[in-house]
């Protein structure tokens, strides 16, 4: 396959970007996204220009590091990573757009590369439960109904790569953050924060710059763990609770 | 989740942190400050319009089974609540409540899209596939009902841009109204404007006051489809009434 690349190019966090127009040559289908810019990034080495910067790290699409924009759809036009993505989703010839990730809460740094410590902030305000730590608790210790079990498990799959950020008009992060919130006031181990959790998440994402839900649902589309929208009716619905038993 | 496996050769500049917010400290004023409360106001003022516009609905039926019944409705309206209220006191009650609802949502809409705008400052070279009609309408939708709602009072209420204006006479007055090439012009296209606000604005509103869920998702948009189409229609009936002169 050849491919017509466009892919945004900006040296810095300061410095003006453009879309540049890359041509490669002899991508076999069978390669990931990732490695069909690695492959770019080789010829670009040889020829002593700087190779374009992404994030990339588990390349099993568990970890959430990559995630670019192709052709205006977050991940791509497969529900997936872009790790994930095969390049036999295209076809010979295709032009196609790269684009970091468009959000006021996530900077580029480089290139494809977004700074996304917006979400260990909305992280650290709450997404965690208040437990001593050390050795594994015995695993029937506190009972979890099933159903509990499974919407929390759900949630859990969230894996924080910010392709709902990307594809909502408002860059909101609501999808995100009910993921965390509904994974952990679902089990009786979030309990004791059930309230704060969701008032204090919420009040980070809406301090880091996050627009608001318009439910365009677009987020779920794009998702590649599948957290659906009723995500965002429960997060809503908690946040509404809390607000209502006054927890300060 | 981004990775701290990577060292940036300069620290992307975080979002500028500004004076600390005072976190409000009253349940409604924490509401209004967070983009998911304020969306509740939203949702609870919309709620509010919608109830009066199913009944608003349901009287301009009564133009079908002539003057007498129409404008003997009108007229009970204003009876209503006596010998407790004056006459017309049930009116002058709901009209402040409409205004405020009406107020409430308007500010809330403006300074949600304000955020949500200001959230992705760069857009995307390559445009995505666009959210569905109704939602990507919602904002000048809402402002297009907003400008009609002015209209029409002064249209039906006060009679002042009416043709004929003539208090007490509602029946021959929207008979009038209606045999205007404009009169009709705007009202259906006000209409058509309610109704895709509608479609989108209800399940919205389902989700934002935590009532959407798993499963129940399909159920709201049903709901808010079949709502939108029953009202659409049923405010639709009354210019093509008199148009096809069954109303005269």
């Amino acid at each position: 396959m050849n491919l017509t690349l466009r892919i945004w190019r900006q040296r810095g966090p300061e410095e003006p970007g453009a879309m540049t127009t890359y041509e490669v040559a002899d991508v076999s289908p069978d390669m990931s996204f990732l490695e069909m810019l690695d492959t770019l990034n080789e010829e670009l080495i040889l020829r002593g220009e700087e190779p374009v910067a992404f994030d990339h790290d588990c390349r099993e699409g568990i970890c959430g590091a990559c995630g670019v924009v192709i052709n205006g759809e977050a991940h791509g036009p497969e529900r997936t990573t872009t790790c994930q993505l095969h390049m036999r989703h295209f076809r010979d010839g295709d032009t196609i757009d790269v684009e970091p990730w468009r959000s006021a809460a996530f900077p580029v740094v480089k290139d494809l590369v977004v700074d996304r410590s917006a979400f260990d902030r909305v992280i650290g305000s709450g997404g965690y439960i208040t437990a001593p730590t050390g050795s594994a608790p015995e695993a029937h210790a506190t009972p979890v109904p099933k159903a509990a079990a499974d919407t929390a498990f759900e949630n859990a799959e969230c894996i924080g790569c910010g392709a709902c950020v990307a594809a909502c008009p408002n860059g909101s992060a609501m999808l995100f953050t009910a993921a965390k919130v509904v994974h952990l006031n679902s089990l009786p181990q979030g309990g004791p924060e059930r309230e704060r959790r969701v008032l204090d998440m919420v009040d980070a994402m809406d301090a880091e710059g996050f627009g608001g839900c318009t439910h365009t649902g677009v987020c779920t589309t794009v998702c590649p763990k599948g957290i659906p929208l009723a995500s965002i009716a429960t997060l809503n619905r908690e946040y509404l609770r809390a607000t209502r038993k006054g927890a300060a | 989740m981004a990775l701290a496996t990577r060292t940036p050769t300069k620290a992307p500049t975080p979002p500028a942190p500004g004076p600390p917010r005072r976190r409000p400290t009253t349940a409604a004023g924490r509401l209004w400050h967070s983009t998911v409360g304020k969306k509740a106001v939203m949702a609870v003022s919309g709620l509010i319009m919608l109830l009066y516009l199913v009944a608003h609905m349901i009287g301009n039926l009564k133009v079908f089974f002539g003057p007498d019944e129409m404008n003997g409705y009108a007229h009970w309206l204003r009876t209503i609540g006596e010998p407790a209220l004056h006459h017309g006191w049930f009116l002058w009650i709901m009209r402040p409540v409409l205004l405020l609802a009406l107020v409430a949502h308007a500010v809330a809409a403006y300074q949600l899209s304000r955020r949500d705008l200001a959230a992705r400052p760069v857009g995307y070279a390559h445009r995505g596939r666009r959210s569905s009609y109704a939602t990507h309408t919602m904002r000048w939708g809402g402002v297009i009902i907003g400008l009609f709602v002015i209209w029409h009072i002064l249209d039906l209420t006060t009679g002042t841009v009416n043709p004929r204006g003539q208090a007490g006479h509602p029946y021959e007055n929207i008979v009038a109204s209606f045999q205007t090439w404009y009169g009709n012009v705007i009202y259906i296209v006000a209409m058509l404007a309610v109704g895709l606000h509608l479609r989108h604005g209800f399940a919205g509103a389902a989700r934002t006051l935590g009532a959407g869920g798993r499963g129940r998702e399909r159920a709201w948009t049903l709901a808010a489809n079949g709502l939108a189409l029953i009202l659409t229609c049923g405010f639709l009936s009354v210019p093509v009434g008199v148009m096809t002169g069954l109303v005269d």
